[in-house]
Protein backbone atom coordinates (compact mmCIF):
# COMPACT_ATOMS: atom_id res chain seq x y z
CA UNK A 1 0.00 0.00 0.00
CA UNK A 2 1.23 3.22 -0.92
CA UNK A 3 2.28 5.98 1.84
CA UNK A 4 -0.30 8.51 2.02
CA UNK A 5 0.05 12.04 0.90
CA UNK A 6 -1.32 15.76 1.31
CA UNK A 7 0.00 18.79 0.50
CA UNK A 8 2.30 20.91 2.25
CA UNK A 9 2.92 24.64 2.23
CA UNK A 10 5.97 25.65 3.52
CA UNK A 11 8.01 29.35 3.57
CA UNK A 12 11.26 28.05 3.74
CA UNK A 13 13.88 30.72 3.14
CA UNK A 14 11.69 32.94 2.13
CA UNK A 15 10.25 31.04 -0.55
CA UNK A 16 6.73 29.44 -0.69
CA UNK A 17 6.74 25.90 -1.24
CA UNK A 18 3.54 23.66 -2.20
CA UNK A 19 4.86 20.44 -2.25
CA UNK A 20 2.91 16.53 -2.00
CA UNK A 21 4.54 14.93 0.80
CA UNK A 22 3.88 11.52 3.15
CA UNK A 23 2.00 11.84 5.60
CA UNK A 24 4.15 10.67 7.86
CA UNK A 25 7.68 12.63 7.14
CA UNK A 26 9.40 15.13 9.39
CA UNK A 27 10.50 18.40 8.37
CA UNK A 28 14.08 17.43 7.67
CA UNK A 29 12.59 14.94 5.03
CA UNK A 30 10.79 16.81 3.79
CA UNK A 31 13.59 19.53 3.18
CA UNK A 32 15.98 16.70 2.04
CA UNK A 33 14.26 14.58 -0.20
CA UNK A 34 11.66 16.51 -0.92
CA UNK A 35 12.86 20.22 -1.67
CA UNK A 36 16.46 19.17 -1.99
CA UNK A 37 17.40 21.74 0.52
CA UNK A 38 20.39 19.15 1.87
CA UNK A 39 22.26 21.89 4.19
CA UNK A 40 20.57 20.69 7.04
CA UNK A 41 22.05 16.88 8.11
CA UNK A 42 20.85 13.94 9.29
CA UNK A 43 22.90 12.75 12.04
CA UNK A 44 21.54 10.66 14.63
CA UNK A 45 17.63 11.07 13.35
CA UNK A 46 16.62 11.17 16.73
CA UNK A 47 17.26 14.46 19.46
CA UNK A 48 20.16 13.51 20.42
CA UNK A 49 22.85 15.88 17.98
CA UNK A 50 21.25 18.87 16.67
CA UNK A 51 22.79 18.59 13.36
CA UNK A 52 19.28 19.20 11.76
CA UNK A 53 18.47 22.25 13.87
CA UNK A 54 16.59 24.87 11.87
CA UNK A 55 14.89 27.87 12.74
CA UNK A 56 11.52 28.26 12.91
CA UNK A 57 9.63 31.36 13.65
CA UNK A 58 12.82 32.46 15.34
CA UNK A 59 13.50 29.74 17.87
CA UNK A 60 16.29 26.88 17.16
CA UNK A 61 14.41 23.60 15.91
CA UNK A 62 15.17 19.72 15.61
CA UNK A 63 13.35 19.21 12.43
CA UNK A 64 14.18 15.24 12.00
CA UNK A 65 11.63 15.55 15.48
CA UNK A 66 9.16 17.92 13.94
CA UNK A 67 6.16 16.33 12.07
CA UNK A 68 6.17 18.70 8.65
CA UNK A 69 3.11 19.93 9.36
CA UNK A 70 4.21 21.80 12.48
CA UNK A 71 6.26 23.84 9.90
CA UNK A 72 3.00 24.69 8.13
CA UNK A 73 2.51 28.29 7.54
CA UNK A 74 5.44 29.29 9.86
CA UNK A 75 9.12 31.01 8.43
CA UNK A 76 11.54 28.31 8.08
CA UNK A 77 14.52 29.28 7.68
CA UNK A 78 17.82 26.62 7.17
CA UNK A 79 21.74 27.02 6.70
CA UNK A 80 20.98 27.98 3.21
CA UNK A 81 18.82 30.77 4.26
CA UNK A 82 21.86 32.13 6.38
CA UNK A 83 23.49 34.01 3.56
CA UNK A 84 22.54 36.79 1.58
CA UNK A 85 23.31 38.66 -2.30
CA UNK A 86 26.23 40.41 -0.34
CA UNK A 87 27.87 37.44 0.68
CA UNK A 88 27.91 34.92 3.79
CA UNK A 89 26.89 35.93 6.84
CA UNK A 90 29.15 36.75 9.23
CA UNK A 91 28.54 33.31 11.35
CA UNK A 92 30.12 31.47 8.20
CA UNK A 93 32.98 34.14 7.57
CA UNK A 94 34.42 34.08 11.00
CA UNK A 95 33.76 29.95 11.13
CA UNK A 96 36.05 29.86 8.03
CA UNK A 97 38.59 32.12 9.40
CA UNK A 98 38.61 30.61 12.91
CA UNK A 99 38.73 26.95 11.36
CA UNK A 100 35.38 26.17 12.96
CA UNK A 101 34.48 23.75 10.95
CA UNK A 102 36.78 20.37 10.49
CA UNK A 103 34.56 17.39 8.83
CA UNK A 104 31.19 20.49 8.84
CA UNK A 105 28.82 17.81 9.34
CA UNK A 106 27.46 19.33 12.88
CA UNK A 107 27.82 23.19 11.16
CA UNK A 108 24.53 23.87 9.82
CA UNK A 109 22.92 23.28 12.87
CA UNK A 110 25.16 24.98 15.11
CA UNK A 111 25.43 28.08 12.58
CA UNK A 112 21.38 28.00 12.91
CA UNK A 113 21.76 28.28 16.50
CA UNK A 114 23.88 30.87 16.81
CA UNK A 115 22.61 32.97 14.61
CA UNK A 116 19.45 32.59 16.89
CA UNK A 117 21.89 33.68 19.60
CA UNK A 118 23.40 36.49 17.94
CA UNK A 119 20.09 37.95 16.53
CA UNK A 120 19.36 38.22 20.33
CA UNK A 121 22.18 39.06 21.73
CA UNK A 122 25.17 40.06 19.56
CA UNK A 123 27.71 40.54 22.71
CA UNK A 124 27.23 36.97 24.14
CA UNK A 125 29.57 35.83 26.91
CA UNK A 126 31.60 32.73 26.50
CA UNK A 127 29.03 31.18 29.01
CA UNK A 128 25.71 32.19 26.89
CA UNK A 129 27.45 30.76 23.76
CA UNK A 130 28.23 27.68 25.19
CA UNK A 131 24.82 27.22 26.67
CA UNK A 132 23.52 28.26 23.50
CA UNK A 133 25.18 25.80 21.17
CA UNK A 134 24.89 22.90 23.81
CA UNK A 135 22.41 21.11 22.21
CA UNK A 136 24.62 20.75 18.92
CA UNK A 137 27.29 17.80 19.37
CA UNK A 138 30.57 18.31 17.55
CA UNK A 139 32.98 15.51 17.18
CA UNK A 140 35.71 17.31 15.90
CA UNK A 141 36.76 20.67 16.87
CA UNK A 142 36.58 20.65 20.79
CA UNK A 143 34.28 23.45 20.60
CA UNK A 144 36.66 26.36 21.07
CA UNK A 145 37.29 27.79 17.94
CA UNK A 146 33.48 27.23 17.41
CA UNK A 147 32.69 29.74 20.33
CA UNK A 148 36.19 31.92 19.59
CA UNK A 149 33.90 32.34 15.80
CA UNK A 150 30.68 32.71 17.11
CA UNK A 151 32.62 35.73 19.42
CA UNK A 152 34.12 37.18 16.30
CA UNK A 153 31.18 36.95 14.10
CA UNK A 154 28.81 38.99 17.56
CA UNK A 155 31.68 41.62 17.13
CA UNK A 156 31.25 42.00 13.40
CA UNK A 157 27.63 42.35 13.25
CA UNK A 158 28.00 44.98 16.26
CA UNK A 159 30.58 46.91 14.31
CA UNK A 160 28.22 46.73 11.14
CA UNK A 161 25.49 48.32 13.08
CA UNK A 162 27.16 50.80 14.33
CA UNK A 163 29.35 51.74 11.45
CA UNK A 164 28.34 55.11 9.92
CA UNK B 1 18.36 7.25 9.00
CA UNK B 2 15.88 6.17 10.92
CA UNK B 3 12.24 6.32 9.60
CA UNK B 4 8.55 6.74 10.81
CA UNK B 5 6.05 4.45 10.50
CA UNK B 6 3.45 5.63 8.41
CA UNK B 7 0.25 8.01 9.97
CA UNK B 8 -2.21 10.46 9.49
CA UNK B 9 -1.61 13.91 11.66
CA UNK B 10 -4.98 15.68 12.69
CA UNK B 11 -4.29 19.23 13.76
CA UNK B 12 -8.08 20.77 16.23
CA UNK B 13 -7.69 23.53 17.59
CA UNK B 14 -9.94 23.07 20.52
CA UNK B 15 -10.45 20.58 23.54
CA UNK B 16 -13.55 18.96 22.66
CA UNK B 17 -12.41 18.76 19.10
CA UNK B 18 -9.09 16.93 20.09
CA UNK B 19 -11.19 14.53 22.76
CA UNK B 20 -14.04 13.67 20.22
CA UNK B 21 -11.12 13.23 17.16
CA UNK B 22 -9.76 10.55 19.98
CA UNK B 23 -13.02 8.70 20.31
CA UNK B 24 -13.39 8.77 16.60
CA UNK B 25 -10.04 6.80 15.79
CA UNK B 26 -9.85 4.77 18.96
CA UNK B 27 -7.42 2.60 19.57
CA UNK B 28 -5.46 3.30 16.44
CA UNK B 29 -4.22 7.34 17.67
CA UNK B 30 -1.93 8.99 20.22
CA UNK B 31 -1.98 12.38 21.04
CA UNK B 32 1.18 14.26 20.28
CA UNK B 33 3.08 17.59 21.81
CA UNK B 34 6.56 18.30 21.51
CA UNK B 35 6.91 15.01 20.09
CA UNK B 36 10.14 15.00 21.27
CA UNK B 37 9.77 11.34 23.04
CA UNK B 38 6.85 9.93 20.86
CA UNK B 39 9.00 10.42 17.51
CA UNK B 40 12.03 8.83 18.74
CA UNK B 41 9.88 6.08 20.34
CA UNK B 42 7.99 5.45 16.85
CA UNK B 43 11.18 5.38 14.82
CA UNK B 44 12.54 2.67 17.37
CA UNK B 45 9.17 1.10 16.20
CA UNK B 46 7.62 1.45 19.61
CA UNK B 47 4.56 3.08 19.07
CA UNK B 48 2.91 2.42 15.90
CA UNK B 49 -0.16 4.29 15.81
CA UNK B 50 -2.34 5.31 12.40
CA UNK B 51 -3.19 8.65 13.44
CA UNK B 52 -1.41 11.39 15.66
CA UNK B 53 -3.79 13.98 17.11
CA UNK B 54 -1.58 17.39 17.83
CA UNK B 55 -1.82 19.28 20.92
CA UNK B 56 0.21 21.96 19.94
CA UNK B 57 -2.33 23.66 17.78
CA UNK B 58 -5.46 23.33 20.82
CA UNK B 59 -5.73 26.81 22.58
CA UNK B 60 -7.07 25.29 25.82
CA UNK B 61 -3.58 24.05 26.62
CA UNK B 62 -1.87 27.48 26.44
CA UNK B 63 -0.95 29.69 28.96
CA UNK B 64 0.64 30.46 32.42
CA UNK B 65 -1.14 32.26 34.90
CA UNK B 66 -2.18 32.86 38.38
CA UNK B 67 -5.86 32.24 39.31
CA UNK B 68 -7.51 31.80 42.53
CA UNK B 69 -4.91 29.58 44.47
CA UNK B 70 -3.20 28.37 41.76
CA UNK B 71 -0.54 28.55 39.38
CA UNK B 72 -1.96 27.03 36.45
CA UNK B 73 0.55 25.97 33.62
CA UNK B 74 -1.37 24.94 30.09
CA UNK B 75 -0.14 21.22 29.29
CA UNK B 76 1.35 22.22 25.87
CA UNK B 77 3.35 24.98 27.11
CA UNK B 78 6.89 24.36 26.55
CA UNK B 79 9.50 23.95 29.20
CA UNK B 80 11.08 26.98 27.44
CA UNK B 81 8.19 28.75 28.42
CA UNK B 82 8.24 27.32 31.72
CA UNK B 83 11.70 27.61 32.60
CA UNK B 84 11.74 31.60 31.55
CA UNK B 85 8.27 32.97 32.63
CA UNK B 86 8.19 35.21 35.88
CA UNK B 87 5.77 33.76 38.28
CA UNK B 88 7.50 29.88 37.72
CA UNK B 89 10.82 31.75 38.27
CA UNK B 90 10.26 33.48 41.42
CA UNK B 91 7.30 31.61 43.22
CA UNK B 92 8.73 28.00 41.92
CA UNK B 93 12.52 28.34 41.17
CA UNK B 94 13.10 24.48 41.17
CA UNK B 95 10.38 24.03 39.00
CA UNK B 96 12.32 26.53 36.37
CA UNK B 97 15.51 24.95 37.68
CA UNK B 98 13.98 21.68 36.19
CA UNK B 99 12.39 22.87 33.30
CA UNK B 100 15.41 24.27 31.97
CA UNK B 101 17.83 21.36 32.67
CA UNK B 102 15.51 18.96 30.76
CA UNK B 103 17.71 17.77 27.38
CA UNK B 104 18.76 20.34 25.38
CA UNK B 105 17.66 23.96 24.02
CA UNK B 106 15.97 23.05 21.06
CA UNK B 107 14.22 20.19 22.74
CA UNK B 108 12.69 22.68 25.41
CA UNK B 109 11.81 24.64 22.85
CA UNK B 110 9.53 21.75 21.35
CA UNK B 111 9.01 19.49 24.53
CA UNK B 112 6.19 20.48 26.62
CA UNK B 113 4.94 20.36 30.34
CA UNK B 114 2.02 17.91 29.51
CA UNK B 115 4.63 15.30 27.63
CA UNK B 116 7.25 15.44 30.04
CA UNK B 117 4.29 15.01 32.81
CA UNK B 118 3.61 11.80 30.62
CA UNK B 119 7.04 10.81 29.41
CA UNK B 120 7.33 7.17 28.78
CA UNK B 121 9.23 4.92 30.75
CA UNK B 122 12.95 4.26 29.91
CA UNK B 123 15.51 1.02 29.42
CA UNK B 124 18.59 0.49 27.99
CA UNK B 125 16.52 -2.61 26.06
CA UNK B 126 13.88 -0.56 24.86
CA UNK B 127 14.77 2.58 23.62
CA UNK B 128 16.82 0.72 20.53
CA UNK B 129 15.54 0.44 17.14
CA UNK B 130 13.56 -2.57 16.16
CA UNK B 131 16.61 -4.10 14.49
CA UNK B 132 18.47 -3.72 18.15
CA UNK B 133 15.68 -5.50 20.01
CA UNK B 134 15.25 -8.26 17.76
CA UNK B 135 18.93 -9.10 18.01
CA UNK B 136 18.58 -9.45 21.76
CA UNK B 137 14.99 -11.00 21.77
CA UNK B 138 12.17 -8.58 23.06
CA UNK B 139 11.13 -7.92 26.27
CA UNK B 140 7.61 -7.32 28.53
CA UNK B 141 7.61 -3.80 27.67
CA UNK B 142 7.48 -4.66 24.02
CA UNK B 143 6.54 -7.70 22.49
CA UNK B 144 8.12 -9.82 24.53
CA UNK B 145 7.74 -12.08 27.92
CA UNK B 146 11.26 -11.22 29.59
CA UNK B 147 12.95 -8.72 31.47
CA UNK B 148 16.07 -8.08 30.75
CA UNK B 149 16.65 -6.24 33.65
CA UNK B 150 15.25 -8.31 36.49
CA UNK B 151 15.84 -11.81 34.42
CA UNK B 152 13.38 -13.41 36.28
CA UNK B 153 10.61 -11.01 37.61
CA UNK B 154 7.28 -10.75 35.26
CA UNK B 155 7.17 -6.61 35.73
CA UNK B 156 8.92 -3.99 33.60
CA UNK B 157 11.02 -1.74 36.02
CA UNK B 158 11.81 1.10 33.40
CA UNK B 159 13.10 3.94 35.10
CA UNK B 160 10.88 7.18 34.99
CA UNK B 161 13.22 9.29 33.78
CA UNK B 162 11.43 13.06 33.56
CA UNK B 163 12.45 15.99 35.18
CA UNK B 164 9.68 17.99 35.72
CA UNK B 165 7.91 15.59 38.28
CA UNK B 166 9.71 15.23 40.90
CA UNK B 167 9.62 18.99 41.83
CA UNK B 168 5.85 19.10 40.93
CA UNK B 169 5.77 16.36 43.84
CA UNK B 170 6.88 18.20 46.50
CA UNK B 171 4.92 21.66 45.67
CA UNK B 172 1.69 18.79 46.12
CA UNK B 173 0.68 20.06 42.41
CA UNK B 174 -2.57 18.48 40.67
CA UNK B 175 -2.91 17.50 37.00
CA UNK B 176 -6.10 18.11 35.11
CA UNK B 177 -6.99 15.38 32.75
CA UNK B 178 -9.82 15.83 30.11
CA UNK B 179 -11.58 12.47 28.06
CA UNK B 180 -14.35 11.54 26.65
CA UNK B 181 -15.75 10.65 30.44
CA UNK B 182 -15.31 14.09 31.26
CA UNK B 183 -12.52 15.96 33.54
CA UNK B 184 -10.82 14.98 36.85
CA UNK B 185 -8.51 16.21 38.56
CA UNK B 186 -5.14 13.82 40.14
CA UNK B 187 -2.67 14.98 43.25
CA UNK B 188 0.42 14.31 40.86
CA UNK B 189 1.62 12.42 43.85
CA UNK B 190 -1.02 9.75 43.22
CA UNK B 191 -0.30 9.85 39.65
CA UNK B 192 2.26 7.52 38.72
CA UNK B 193 2.32 3.73 39.01
CA UNK B 194 4.97 1.62 40.10
CA UNK B 195 4.72 -0.53 36.19
CA UNK B 196 7.17 0.44 33.77
CA UNK B 197 5.11 -0.76 31.06
CA UNK B 198 2.45 2.32 31.90
CA UNK B 199 3.61 4.14 34.90
CA UNK B 200 0.56 6.62 34.82
CA UNK B 201 -3.36 7.11 35.94
CA UNK B 202 -3.35 8.49 32.71
CA UNK B 203 -5.99 6.75 30.13
CA UNK B 204 -4.57 6.82 26.33
CA UNK B 205 -7.82 8.97 25.67
CA UNK B 206 -6.77 11.70 28.34
CA UNK B 207 -5.73 14.83 27.76
CA UNK B 208 -2.83 16.39 30.20
CA UNK B 209 -4.49 19.62 29.95
CA UNK B 210 -3.29 22.25 33.07
CA UNK B 211 -0.97 21.79 35.78
CA UNK B 212 -1.92 23.88 38.76
CA UNK B 213 1.06 24.27 41.07
CA UNK B 214 -0.62 25.70 44.47
CA UNK B 215 0.19 29.19 45.18
CA UNK B 216 0.63 28.32 49.28
CA UNK B 217 3.34 26.20 48.05
CA UNK B 218 5.65 29.20 47.43
CA UNK B 219 6.83 29.97 50.38
CA UNK B 220 8.62 26.53 50.78
CA UNK B 221 12.47 26.73 50.24
CA UNK B 222 12.92 24.82 47.11
CA UNK B 223 15.77 22.91 45.63
CA UNK B 224 16.16 20.68 42.26
CA UNK B 225 20.00 18.47 41.11
CA UNK B 226 20.24 16.72 38.53
CA UNK B 227 23.15 14.04 38.13
CA UNK B 228 23.69 13.11 34.15
CA UNK B 229 26.75 12.40 32.09
CA UNK B 230 27.02 15.56 30.29
CA UNK B 231 25.31 19.04 31.39
CA UNK B 232 23.35 18.48 28.60
CA UNK B 233 20.87 16.80 26.50
CA UNK B 234 21.44 13.78 28.52
CA UNK B 235 18.44 11.70 30.28
CA UNK B 236 18.80 12.01 34.67
CA UNK B 237 20.42 9.51 35.90
CA UNK B 238 19.55 10.39 39.31
CA UNK B 239 17.32 13.57 40.39
CA UNK B 240 16.68 14.87 43.45
CA UNK B 241 13.60 17.36 44.34
CA UNK B 242 13.34 18.73 47.87
CA UNK B 243 10.82 21.36 49.25
CA UNK B 244 10.84 22.53 52.96
CA UNK B 245 8.75 24.80 55.22
CA UNK B 246 11.04 26.65 57.25
CA UNK B 247 9.21 28.35 60.94
CA UNK B 248 10.60 31.91 61.99
CA UNK B 249 13.13 30.37 64.24
CA UNK B 250 15.39 28.80 61.14
CA UNK B 251 13.76 25.67 62.17
CA UNK B 252 12.05 22.78 59.84
CA UNK B 253 8.44 22.91 59.94
CA UNK B 254 7.86 20.07 57.02
CA UNK B 255 10.17 18.67 54.64
CA UNK B 256 9.48 16.54 51.80
CA UNK B 257 12.74 15.11 49.30
CA UNK B 258 11.43 12.62 45.98
CA UNK B 259 14.10 11.31 43.78
CA UNK B 260 13.90 9.70 40.07
CA UNK B 261 15.50 7.76 37.58
CA UNK B 262 15.72 4.95 39.24
CA UNK B 263 12.34 2.56 39.40
CA UNK B 264 9.10 3.52 37.49
CA UNK B 265 7.87 5.91 39.58
CA UNK B 266 9.04 8.75 41.58
CA UNK B 267 10.29 7.69 44.86
CA UNK B 268 8.98 10.00 47.80
CA UNK B 269 11.68 9.47 50.62
CA UNK B 270 10.02 8.63 54.16
CA UNK B 271 10.73 9.22 57.60
CA UNK B 272 12.33 12.43 56.59
CA UNK B 273 9.74 14.51 58.90
CA UNK B 274 10.60 12.66 62.00
CA UNK B 275 14.49 13.46 61.37
CA UNK B 276 14.17 17.13 60.41
CA UNK B 277 10.98 18.62 62.06
CA UNK B 278 11.46 21.16 64.81
CA UNK B 279 15.30 20.81 64.23
CA UNK B 280 17.52 23.06 62.04
CA UNK B 281 19.09 21.55 58.77
CA UNK B 282 22.35 21.43 60.34
CA UNK B 283 25.14 19.22 59.61
CA UNK B 284 24.17 16.69 61.35
CA UNK B 285 20.43 16.34 60.26
CA UNK B 286 22.01 16.88 56.48
CA UNK B 287 23.73 13.44 57.25
CA UNK B 288 21.12 11.93 59.09
CA UNK B 289 18.73 12.64 55.81
CA UNK B 290 21.43 11.51 53.15
CA UNK B 291 21.96 7.96 54.74
CA UNK B 292 17.96 7.78 54.79
CA UNK B 293 17.08 8.92 51.36
CA UNK B 294 20.98 5.94 50.33
CA UNK B 295 19.07 2.90 52.86
CA UNK B 296 15.81 3.65 50.10
CA UNK B 297 17.50 3.90 46.89
CA UNK B 298 18.12 0.71 44.75
CA UNK B 299 18.88 1.52 41.21
CA UNK B 300 18.61 -1.45 38.87
CA UNK B 301 20.76 -1.88 35.29
CA UNK B 302 17.41 -0.43 33.82
CA UNK B 303 19.43 2.76 32.54
CA UNK B 304 23.41 2.48 31.16
CA UNK B 305 25.31 3.84 34.19
CA UNK B 306 26.62 1.85 36.71
CA UNK B 307 23.57 1.20 39.46
CA UNK B 308 26.43 1.20 42.21
CA UNK B 309 27.87 3.93 41.37
CA UNK B 310 24.18 5.86 40.86
CA UNK B 311 23.24 4.38 43.99
CA UNK B 312 26.36 6.03 45.97
CA UNK B 313 25.84 9.68 44.08
CA UNK B 314 22.28 9.45 46.33
CA UNK B 315 23.25 10.60 49.39
CA UNK B 316 26.10 13.08 47.32
CA UNK B 317 23.16 14.67 45.64
CA UNK B 318 20.51 14.80 48.54
CA UNK B 319 23.47 16.42 50.58
CA UNK B 320 23.51 19.14 47.81
CA UNK B 321 20.26 19.95 47.30
CA UNK B 322 19.94 20.32 50.66
CA UNK B 323 22.68 22.87 50.93
CA UNK B 324 20.68 24.71 48.40
CA UNK B 325 18.11 24.58 50.65
CA UNK B 326 19.59 25.97 53.61
CA UNK B 327 21.31 28.76 51.09
CA UNK B 328 19.03 32.58 51.76
C1 LIG C 1 18.06 13.54 23.35
C2 LIG C 1 16.92 13.70 24.29
C3 LIG C 1 17.18 14.05 25.61
C4 LIG C 1 16.15 14.21 26.52
N1 LIG C 1 16.46 14.55 27.80
C5 LIG C 1 15.47 14.67 28.73
C6 LIG C 1 15.78 15.03 30.07
O1 LIG C 1 16.93 15.27 30.42
N2 LIG C 1 14.76 15.09 30.96
C7 LIG C 1 13.47 14.85 30.61
O2 LIG C 1 12.60 14.95 31.46
N3 LIG C 1 13.14 14.54 29.34
C8 LIG C 1 14.11 14.46 28.38
N4 LIG C 1 13.79 14.15 27.08
C9 LIG C 1 12.40 13.80 26.75
C10 LIG C 1 11.50 14.91 26.26
O3 LIG C 1 12.19 15.81 25.42
C11 LIG C 1 10.84 15.73 27.36
O4 LIG C 1 10.46 14.91 28.42
C12 LIG C 1 9.63 16.52 26.86
O5 LIG C 1 9.12 17.30 27.90
C13 LIG C 1 8.52 15.65 26.31
O6 LIG C 1 7.46 16.50 25.92
P1 LIG C 1 6.83 16.45 24.45
O7 LIG C 1 5.82 17.53 24.41
O8 LIG C 1 7.87 16.49 23.41
O9 LIG C 1 6.15 15.01 24.49
P2 LIG C 1 5.63 14.10 23.29
O10 LIG C 1 6.76 13.37 22.69
O11 LIG C 1 4.76 14.89 22.39
O12 LIG C 1 4.70 13.10 24.11
C14 LIG C 1 5.23 12.19 25.07
C15 LIG C 1 4.11 11.26 25.52
O13 LIG C 1 3.15 11.96 26.29
C16 LIG C 1 1.88 11.99 25.63
N5 LIG C 1 1.42 13.37 25.78
C17 LIG C 1 2.11 14.51 25.49
N6 LIG C 1 1.42 15.59 25.88
C18 LIG C 1 0.27 15.14 26.42
C19 LIG C 1 -0.86 15.78 27.02
N7 LIG C 1 -0.95 17.11 27.13
N8 LIG C 1 -1.87 15.00 27.44
C20 LIG C 1 -1.79 13.65 27.34
N9 LIG C 1 -0.76 12.99 26.81
C21 LIG C 1 0.27 13.73 26.36
C22 LIG C 1 2.13 11.53 24.21
O14 LIG C 1 1.02 10.82 23.71
C23 LIG C 1 3.34 10.63 24.38
O15 LIG C 1 2.93 9.36 24.80
C24 LIG C 1 14.81 14.02 26.11
C25 LIG C 1 14.53 13.69 24.78
C26 LIG C 1 15.57 13.53 23.88
C27 LIG C 1 15.25 13.18 22.47
S1 LIG D 1 12.79 -3.10 32.55
FE1 LIG D 1 12.75 -5.14 31.59
S2 LIG D 1 10.71 -5.31 30.66
FE2 LIG D 1 11.04 -3.15 31.14
S3 LIG D 1 11.86 -2.25 29.26
FE3 LIG D 1 13.64 -2.88 30.48
S4 LIG D 1 14.12 -4.98 29.81
FE4 LIG D 1 12.07 -4.48 29.06
S1 LIG E 1 19.56 14.55 13.36
FE1 LIG E 1 18.13 15.68 14.50
S2 LIG E 1 19.08 15.77 16.44
FE2 LIG E 1 20.43 14.43 15.35
S1 LIG F 1 33.26 19.67 12.56
FE1 LIG F 1 33.00 17.51 12.53
S2 LIG F 1 31.33 17.25 13.90
FE2 LIG F 1 31.78 19.34 14.13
Amino acid sequence: MPATTDIVRLIVNGDRHEVGVPTHFTLLETLRYVIGLTGSKQGCDKGDCGACTVIVDGEPTLSCLMPVWEAEGRQVTTVEGLATAAGPHALQDCFDLNGAAQCGFCTPGILCSAAVLLTRNPSPSREEIQEALSGNLCRCTGYSKIYDAVEAAGRRLLDAAEAP
Amino acid sequence: MLRLPEFEYHRPTSLSDAVGLMGELSGNAMYIAGGTDLVPNMKHGLFEPRHLIALKGVSELKGIREDGAFLRIGGAETLTAVSQDLGVRTRFPALAEAAAHVAGPQLRNAGTIGGNVCLETRCTYYNQTAFWREALGYCLKKDGDVCHVTKVGKKCVAAHSADTPPVLMTLDAVVVLVGPRGEREVPIRDFFLADGISNTKRETTEILTEVRVPLAAAGRRQAYVKLRQRKSIDFPLLTVAIAAEMEADGTVGSIDGVVTALGSRPRVLTGWGEVAEGRKLDADVIEELAIRAHKQCHPLENITVDPEWRRAMVPVYVRRALARVTVD
